[in-house]
């Protein structure tokens, strides 16, 4: 069980930090789906499989459209107005990463966490009664936020046309 | 090694690969990327202590749903102002986004 999960948090992982390393910006976002896709999959070996297919389904199907849409429609122009990021800053982004991963590591590996036996998987049934019953008025409010989101992005996103005059 | 350690180390690692990708990379799809990841890293964490965890209940399992859902808002949300910034200032660059008027 641990090896095959060690196995898989790596086949995750490698896209990931590659996607952030690689210059080109349609490799990364590429990259990024398949890093989505080797959480899906280790998701899927702890035992969340409603879990790793939702994420499946938004990651690898809808966040990943958006970003290639994204990346398409903001080609960069001709001419760059700013100077090349500086080295100094990345090295100072890097080290501050270095102390939050030294810390995260030492309090991951130097605690003592109990060895508890993996819990029942949940059922379909009892995710959705769940939903239903308590988590109702949530997933409403959920909802909700989804469509607002969607407005306000098509309302960001939509060109505005010079005859309508301010900025409505 | 438990299976525990394993989840933890990986959610760890991802949360440190997002925060690279906001703090180094100066591109703003790269930065809403960066912070996707680092919610991807939350959303193991919930599942490795619901799995591995002392047990309570389902609460992690809901918990994760829900927070894809408003992840995936986030993403739509993030995107169309990354479109706006490009199609005011013609570029993405975080750097170049420095004014909140234009």
């Amino acid at each position: 069980m641990t090896l095959l999960l060690a196995v898989l948090a790596l086949v995750c992982l490698v896209p990931a930090v590659a996607a952030v390393l690689v210059r080109n910006l349609i490799h990364s976002a590429l990259l990024f789906v398949l890093a989505w896709l080797g959480l899906a999959v280790f998701y899927l070996a702890v035992g969340a499989e409603f879990i790793a297919f939702a994420h499946a389904l938004v990651y690898v199907g809808g966040v990943s459209m958006v970003v290639l849409f994204a990346v398409l429609l903001t080609r960069p122009g001709r001419v760059d107005p700013l100077p090349p990021p500086s080295t100094q800053r990345a090295i100072g982004g890097v080290a501050a990463v270095a102390l939050v991963a030294s810390m995260l590591g030492s309090s991951i590996f130097w605690t003592r966490l109990p060895s508890m036996e993996p819990i029942p998987m949940v059922s379909l049934r009892r995710l959705g009664e769940l939903l239903a019953g308590p988590y109702l008025v949530a997933l409403l409010l959920v909802g909700l936020i989804l469509t607002v989101a969607l407005i306000g992005g098509l309302l960001l996103a939509a060109p505005r046309r010079p005859s309508e005059g301010g900025d409505a | 090694m438990s299976p525990l350690h394993v989840c933890l180390a990986l959610s760890a690692a991802l949360f440190c690969t997002g925060l690279v990708a906001v703090l180094v990379r100066g591109n703003a799809i790269l930065v809403l990327l960066g912070v996707e990841l680092m919610l991807n890293a939350a959303n193991l964490n919930f599942i490795a202590f619901w799995r591995f965890g002392p047990g309570g209940g389902e609460v992690g399992l809901v918990f994760v749903l829900f927070s894809i859902a408003v992840a995936a808002a986030e993403a739509a949300v993030g995107m169309a102002l990354v479109i706006a910034v490009h199609r005011h200032l013609r570029t993405i660059r975080v750097a170049a986004a420095n004014r909140l008027k234009g």
